[in-house]
């Protein structure tokens, strides 16, 4: 039952990492505008059309 | 490539969707309704940014009507540009400029691919809900100024006004270290729960060694502390704050109750005697840091603290001597210059009429919504809004010494912080809920202490203060006023604070403004007297009509706008100022006007003319020296307002104050109960003194307004709404900002607020009766951790829960709507 040590320091490791990624968002401005990305994802992009339609026409 | 040619269509535009009317301009195969919106169209195409199109249908905006273009020449002034840009080196400037045309995502697409047409632009960034847009500019290949002047072109000039000179409006940052928080213990919380849970399981020290227990204690120690000295922080820091100052406010049991929860799990682990409740103790944190978080929602779109400043344009065209003219900003304005002003633009500073003639409007100042006609030599006040033909003016005096300003340095606004007032019911009960508390601590404590012996008592006197922690009681009021403004947001009724909604709940008064409060300026009602016109009449009239930029004429050609009615081009026109116009469509010579200018132009006589009974302004047609009758507009009242004031005139006293003149009083006076509640002429000083003289008489003053005129007694109400029809246009300082076609609502939100006080008593007596039971336990020493870990966030999460079903069912029992 001693493995409990290893594996409850493990499992916190990875929970502050989680916790120091949230950190950092948070400094980086992710959450200040919660609106405008929901906008963005919306977006297509150009460059990604032409390429499938060279592909589809390599295909055939 | 194809040549662009006019001609008469009735297609849509490809750019902007509206209809081609008078002509269209065809390009690329495609049609649109003026050369402004071809000319973004062909931007765009050049620039490879045609996905614009994509995302929306017809995302452009008119550019049909824009007033004559802007000068942007301030913006190399480099004084300017220090002033109103974020940050600036050698190579580089970032600048964050609001766009009041960004409307969908085809706008922020285009302004986020900003660098495609101008490559000077490395970097942007749109935020929607604010209207803002962050630009990163090279200066070494492109200026700002060019970026601006780009940005109008096709279709999304920024709006620079004065308040941009001034400080920076401080970047919300605060709001970010409550996230983190919130983070630092809701993880504390998860993680504590889950290794205290064997201990929880394991009553009688089996299965797991002592070495564990010992693990697991100081693990929970660790975890907890963070909490303790980041987390909640800002309770200790407030409570201490409170009892330094003698004062006790919500925060002082809160912070009892944390203090309590640690030293007392602290002990407990150190001294193995149990498991402690660090548990409780994060959990508590993480539930009074969610309500925080919902009690700091803003309506960030919507900005409640305009003065002046954001109403006056940050520059204006000024003539040298060589006659030349230059754009200079308005801080540099000194007497004795030359500017000169065109339709639309607002007149910065007082200033003295060089022009032989000119109309100006008020309005928005004192309220009189008529044009005045002001002659050469005479004073203009700062303000004013210049229709019609361009006019010059000298200036008298600094844009900060005008008449305007003065009002701003009335005592209502220097020291009227209504904020600050306010204490929430909560606080206000704190002091005798720490007292109670306390005293049952200190008496239960007592009579273990004679029954069993220190430890007991200690134990029991700790767990008193820790289940009487009032977190149910602090949560209630933010999350119900939380609740309560949502609702409002999604019926048109937008609160700055969530504490000012009291003062609404206690409204005894309303005083309204007229002049685009209750009326409508767009909503004009206009009658025909006379004989019928037939098609050709009207399409005269209306042709005539759509050359002149005077409000009687925009509103006769509302009046008669439809679609089988084809407008014309004159062969001559011409407009006399404040009297009539009159043109000639191969020979047809047409008259529309004042009853003197008909007389004037035309050989009919005074006899002939029409005299309707009409209160209002009327315009008479003559076609070919033949009186066909004549048009009685007169302005509207919103739609509403008559059931809203006959129903208000029952349960609250009701004022008009107005600017403007007498004429609409037999209007109103059959709304309005006793003959002096409705006031006219009243200057901006006159109305803030109105609102005075009813709150000597211990009433709660509701104040409704739009313009300028209406700040001083927006300010001096207890609560001030502002009217907006459109959110991104000016609104005077206030504490709430309420759509136009909202306003009819306004007794459903009076009731509202009533509703929810009463739903915060009763939350208060839900998380009462939480207190008692957890009491129960507590004064007979049943209290363990388990207990204690469910209590404390079943108490929280039923009062979110109650609070939030019972302002919608609220709201919908009022007919309020609770969706979008």
């Amino acid at each position: 039952m001693e493995v409990i040590y290893l594996l409850i320091a493990f499992s916190l490791m990875v929970a502050l990492i989680f916790l120091g990624l949230f950190f950092w968002a948070v400094k980086s401005g992710q959450f200040d505008d919660q609106y405008t990305p929901s906008l963005r994802v919306l977006f297509d992009d150009k460059n990604s059309n032409k390429t499938t339609s060279n592909q589809k026409n390599r295909d055939e | 490539m194809a040549e662009p040619s006019a001609a008469i269509s009735s297609g849509i535009c490809f750019h902007c969707g509206e209809l081609c009317q008078d002509e269209s301009v065809k390009f690329a195969d495609k049609d649109f309704c003026c050369t402004g919106c071809k000319t973004a169209f062909q931007i765009l195409d050049e620039s490879g940014l045609c996905s614009y199109y994509d995302l929306e249908i017809s995302p452009g905006i008119n550019l049909k009507n824009t007033k004559s273009r802007t000068r942007f020449d301030y913006l190399e002034d480099h004084e300017v540009i220090q002033r109103i840009t974020d940050f600036q080196n050698a190579h580089q400037l970032s600048i964050t400029l609001y766009i009041p045309n960004i409307h969908c995502t085809s706008c922020v697409w285009l302004l986020e691919n900003l660098q495609k047409l101008d490559s000077g632009v490395l970097q942007t960034s749109v935020n929607f809900l604010k209207r803002e847009l962050s630009l990163l500019i090279n200066t070494q290949e492109t200026s700002l100024r060019k970026v601006v002047e780009q940005l109008t072109t096709i279709g999304y000039e920024p709006e620079i006004r004065l308040d941009k000179l001034d400080a920076k409006s401080a970047k919300s940052h605060h709001n970010r270290s409550l996230w983190l928080k919130l983070a630092v213990a809701g993880f504390a919380f998860g993680n504590i729960m889950l290794f205290s849970f064997p201990d929880y399981l394991d009553a009688g020290n089996s299965g797991l060694g002592g070495q564990f227990h010992v693990f697991f204690g100081a693990l929970n120690i660790i975890l907890a502390l963070p909490v303790l000295i980041y987390s909640s922080s800002d309770y200790l820091k407030s409570a201490f704050a409170a009892l330094s100052q003698r004062g006790v406010n919500l925060d002082v049991p809160i912070s009892i109750g944390i203090v309590a929860l640690f030293t007392r799990s602290v002990y407990e682990i150190v001294t193995a005697t149990g498991t402690g409740y660090m548990d409780s103790f994060t959990g508590l944190i993480f539930f009074l840091l969610i309500g925080k978080l919902v009690q700091q929602k803003t309506f960030n779109r919507l900005s409640f603290d305009r003065d002046y400043k954001s109403y006056l344009p940050i520059a204006v065209n000024v003539t040298d001597k060589s006659g030349d003219e230059r754009s200079i900003s308005l801080d540099r304005i000194v007497p004795g210059m030359e500017i000169r002003l065109r339709n639309q633009e607002l007149v910065p500073c007082d200033s003295t009429l060089l022009s032989d003639k000119a109309f100006v409007d008020y309005s928005f100042i004192t309220g009189e919504s008529d044009p005045i006609e002001v002659t050469k030599g005479e004073l203009v006040y700062a303000g004013a809004k210049l229709s019609g033909t361009s006019a010059s003016l000298k200036t008298e005096e600094e844009v900060e010494n005008s008449y305007l300003t003065k009002l701003w340095n009335h005592d209502a606004f220097t020291n009227n912080d209504k904020e600050l007032k306010l204490t929430s019911f909560a606080d206000r009960i704190s002091p005798y809920f720490t007292v109670a508390v306390l005293g049952i601590a200190a008496f239960s404590g007592m009579y273990w202490l004679s029954s069993s012996g220190m430890e007991q008592a200690l134990s029991v006197f700790t767990a008193v203060l820790i289940i009487a922690c009032p977190c149910a009681l602090a949560l209630s009021t933010p999350f119900t006023l939380g609740s309560a403004l949502n609702v409002l947001s999604l019926n048109g009724l937008f609160v700055k604070n969530h504490l000012l909604l009291e003062n609404l709940s206690k409204a005894r008064s309303i005083v309204f403004d007229k002049t685009g409060t209750l009326t409508n300026k767009e909503q004009a009602t206009v009658h025909f007297f006379g004989e019928s016109l037939d098609q050709e009449q009207k399409a005269l009239i209306l042709s005539v009509c759509k050359q002149s930029v005077h409000p009687i004429s925009r509103r006769v050609s509302e009046f008669l706008l439809g679609p089988e009615i084809s407008t014309i081009t004159p062969d001559s026109f011409f407009e006399v100022s404040g009297k009539g116009v009159f043109a000639s469509f191969q020979g047809k010579r047409v008259c529309v006007g004042s009853r003197d200018f008909i007389i004037e132009q035309t050989p009919l006589s005074d006899a002939q003319i029409l005299e309707p009974q009409f209160s209002g302004t009327v315009a008479h047609i003559a076609i070919d020296g033949e009186y066909l009758g004549c048009f009685g507009i007169k302005t509207g009242l919103r739609s509403g307002i008559y059931d809203l004031l006959t129903d208000m005139k029952q349960s609250f006293g009701i004022f008009l104050i107005s600017g403007d003149n007498e004429s609409q009083r037999d209007d109103f006076s059959p709304l309005f109960n006793i003959e002096n509640s409705l006031l006219f002429n009243k200057s901006p000083e006159e109305k803030l003194s109105f609102i005075q003289e009813l709150q000597k008489e211990n009433q709660k003053v509701v104040m409704i307004g739009d313009g300028l005129n209406d700040a001083g007694a927006l300010r001096q109400s207890d609560f001030g709404i502002a009217l907006s029809d459109d959110i991104s246009s000016f609104s005077p300082a206030c504490d709430a900002i309420v759509e136009g076609d909202s306003l009819k609502n306004l007794k459903n939100f009076i009731d509202f607020s009533q509703g929810s006080m009463n739903i915060i008593i009763m939350s208060f007596v839900l998380s009462l009766l939480y207190n008692t039971v957890g009491l129960g336990f507590a004064i007979t020493g049943h209290l363990s951790p388990l207990v204690a870990a469910i209590l404390m966030p079943l108490s929280s999460i039923s009062v979110m829960v109650f609070t939030f079903l019972t302002t919608r069912y609220k709201a919908q029992k009022l007919g309020l709507a609770i969706w979008k």
